[in-house]
């Protein structure tokens, strides 16, 4: 299967990304520019963190009108996978596939640290190979990953349990002082109502080997790669809730 | 016409980095600001010389682009 991991002037973890998919995984993977249209075969496509267009104007708001956003657009459409890592989360909510926004992190500070987040659902193609409420001790390093979103649209995302991971304790509790940012609901990372489009401020390819000081984060590629492989890339419908 | 566009977090969201400053005002001893608001401000040249053609264009472009209408609101003035 085959990864295509988006370039967009001033990305900067998309060679991390590009590496855990290929050295790591041993899949195959493509860098793509963002003045492309095409995604070049893309099982997945990843969007990598960084600092796209230079974070101009808000994080992840000019990435919206690179070229290769209508493909990605009608991938995501049509049930592709896509995974946004940190600024491709930013890029993923600027760009209406994911609902809210990104405020400057509480306490005015970048984060950049290890820290835990709690899996809340394994029934999306990017937790498939987790435990419910397993514990991943993964990296972050953002300065804007205090997520929002109006009340009723939080209260959407609860009721739809669009919240696939949550910052807590190294023991999974919830608590103030665990949630680095200030994110409502503690939200680390959400998933449209499909299921196929997932965006998460931590960086699981960042965690793929030993060497870097954890593997945790393998088990979210793991589950892409098992998704494409048996063909589930939307979440299981009958456990989306319906009004 | 130049449009004036005043982009602001909207009241029901917390700004860190206004809240930030005023904290400091308060510590220079500016205990008459209550509070304070950061924001961003653009000058758009337009070629219109209608201000309410100026004014509806600063409108779309401010609805697409320049605010985020999750977050923030926005204020035009046009001359």
């Amino acid at each position: 299967m085959k990864f295509s991991v988006i370039v967009f002037p001033g990305s900067n973890c998309d060679h991390d990304a590009y590496h855990a998919a290929v050295d790591v995984l041993g899949e195959s993977a493509e860098l793509v520019w963002h003045k492309d249209t095409d995604l070049k075969g893309a099982d997945v496509v990843i969007l990598p963190g960084g600092f796209a267009h230079g974070d101009y104007l808000r994080t992840g708001a000019m990435a919206r009108f690179s070229p290769i956003m209508p493909a990605i657009r009608a991938f995501a459409e049509s049930g592709g996978l896509v995974l946004g890592i940190c600024n491709g989360f930013q890029v993923l909510l600027e760009a209406g596939l994911l609902p809210g926004a990104m405020l400057r992190n509480r306490g005015l500070k970048y984060r950049c640290e290890h820290i835990y987040i709690r899996v809340e659902r394994t029934d999306t193609p990017f937790s498939g190979e987790a435990k419910t409420g397993q514990v991943l001790r993964i990296p972050i390093g953002h300065g804007e990953g205090n997520y929002f979103a109006p009340p009723d649209v939080l209260a959407r995302l609860e009721a739809n349990r669009q919240v696939v991971f949550r910052y807590t304790s190294p023991e999974g509790e919830l608590s103030d002082s665990w949630n680095p940012n200030g994110s409502l609901n503690a939200i680390a990372g959400i998933c449209n109502e499909r299921g196929n489009v997932l965006g998460m401020m931590p960086h699981p390819e960042r965690a793929c080997e030993a060497i870097l000081g954890g593997r945790d984060g393998l088990v979210v590629l793991k589950s892409v790669v098992a998704a494409v492989q048996s063909g589930r890339t939307v979440a299981a419908e009958e456990l989306l809730p319906r009004p | 016409m130049r449009a004036r566009v005043f982009v602001t977090l909207k009241p029901s969201v917390f700004d860190p980095q206004g809240r930030t400053i005023a904290d400091a005002l308060h510590a220079l001893g500016y205990g008459g600001v209550d509070d304070v608001r950061q924001g961003k401000y653009f000058e758009l040249d337009l070629q219109t010389s209608e201000a309410d053609v100026a004014k509806a264009l600063a409108a779309e472009v401010a609805d697409r682009v320049l605010a985020n209408p999750v977050i923030e609101s926005y204020r035009i003035e046009v001359d």
